[in-house]
């Protein structure tokens, strides 16, 4: 059997680059050597492979999974969208992993320390695992702006982040969704580390009215492109 | 084509999120293989550790087997081995994982790579993850293998991990520099 070795790759021009200055840890951890070229063998065209049996009945609501003596304070919201490869292809069981802040900007890390209030019903953090056509779903609050130490000043804007495990170890990605309409977002240098001004749309999620449900969760629809697609061995065998 | 969505930092604050608990340990009872720890520091571009950082590894079982559909052996996988690992590192920078030693990968149709670890490396500061490999310093096949091959004579000993003979498992140990002269080989996957 002859494995396909072409994978699609990380592109450069829309990822961020290691270094870059606005967000000053970047300085002294970004790598500065020349990448070096790695060749697609099984150990890059394989990855981790996760199954139902991994997922709680509550890990995809976040609304849900901690609470201790009532409900989490904050605007109820729904999010959901597809993991596609960049074939434009479905990825189905992919984990996705989502973490928070609450709906006041902070999180449960002990090594938080905005001064504003925990929530004792609100871990902030869920998984999911995508459908046969790529999509996943979950239930949570609205996170709040938090400031950073960053420069003067400095807030981020509202995010949550997104942990994705594709078909392979080279599509992993792990990223931030924001939301649409963010004053922050222009302020942001995390945000905007991102070459290019598409790439950086691409992570604004889209209020969608289709997705909310009356009386209970407004919603937003954010899709996720991996890269690493390529045919599988499997394919090239009928090929 | 559709085009990629762009990386972000994983940030400080992923404890709650993609730790579960548990990850930095491989291995049960019925995995077949060698146990070994894995550990390491990693280190900024001024010598100092990093504090949170998120390692996440993945390896083959004791047989050179990945446990994915696209691993012509995959029907004869160690069914107690996933190969996936995951460790944050705490106020030393150290990383930590018990595991197994991975077996043999192929290359190519005619030619084996030496055993060895794929590693992501995750940090508050990184925009994007970094790609790199962990191999193993009593492993005579390192001579030959392509992908070390493939690098400076002088880099290559930053991919390979020490061992060091414990009295209960072996230890490997591999530092992971971020920058400076002595930074680690990363990967343009």
């Amino acid at each position: 059997m002859t494995l396909v070795k072409k994978l699609s790759s990380l592109n450069w021009d829309i990822h961020p680059p290691y270094i870059y200055p606005p967000y000053k840890s970047t300085v002294r951890r970004g790598p500065q050597k020349p990448l070096i070229p790695l060749p697609y063998t099984l150990s890059e065209l394989t990855g981790p492979v996760y199954g139902d049996d991994d997922i709680g009945p509550l890990d995809n609501d976040l609304t849900r999974n901690a609470v201790k003596n009532g409900e989490p304070i904050g605007e109820r919201i729904i999010v959901t969208g597809r993991v596609l490869d960049d074939n434009n292809r479905p990825v189905p069981n992919a984990l996705v992993e989502v973490w928070q802040a609450n709906a006041c900007g902070r999180y449960i890390h002990k090594g938080d320390q905005h001064d504003a209030p925990l929530d004792p019903n609100f871990r902030g953090s869920g998984r999911v695992l995508t459908d046969k056509n790529g999509e996943y779903r979950f239930t949570t609050i609205k996170p709040g702006a938090y400031p950073w130490g960053n420069h003067h000043n400095a807030w981020r804007p509202a995010h949550i982040h997104f942990s994705i495990f594709g078909t392979n170890f080279i599509s992993r990605l792990v990223t931030q969704m924001y939301f649409p309409g963010d004053p922050l977002l222009a302020l942001d240098p995390i945000y905007n580390s991102i070459p290019d001004e598409a790439g950086r749309n691409r992570l604004i999620s889209i209020y969608d009215h289709d997705i909310t449900e009356p009386v209970w969760a407004l919603g937003y629809r954010f899709d996720i492109v991996l890269c690493g697609s390529h045919m599988t061995p499997f394919e090239t065998r009928e090929a | 084509m559709a085009e990629q969505s762009p990386s972000q930092t994983v940030g400080p604050f992923f404890e709650y999120g993609p730790i579960y608990g548990g990850e930095d340990i491989l291995v049960n009872e019925q995995t077949s293989g060698e146990r070994i720890r894995i550990t390491g520091r990693v280190i900024d571009g001024e010598g100092a550790p990093v504090v949170d950082a998120l390692i996440e590894i993945w390896q083959a079982d004791a047989n050179g087997i990945y446990n994915h559909p696209a691993d012509p052996g995959f029907a004869n996988v160690d069914a107690h081995f996933r190969g996936f690992g995951r460790s944050e590192t705490v106020n030393d920078g150290m990383f930590f994982f018990k595991t197994i030693k991975p077996g043999a990968v192929a290359f190519d149709d005619s030619t084996l790579q030496a055993p060895h670890i794929n590693v992501h490396v995750f940090a508050r500061g990184m925009l994007i993850h970094a790609h790199t490999r962990l191999y193993f310093s009593d492993e005579a096949a390192n001579d030959h293998d392509p992908v070390l091959y493939s690098i400076e004579g002088g880099r290559r000993k930053t991919l390979i991990a020490q061992r060091e003979n414990g009295p209960d498992l072996s230890t490997y140990r591999l530092d992971i520099v971020l920058q400076g002269d002595n930074e680690t080989v990363f990967f343009n996957p």
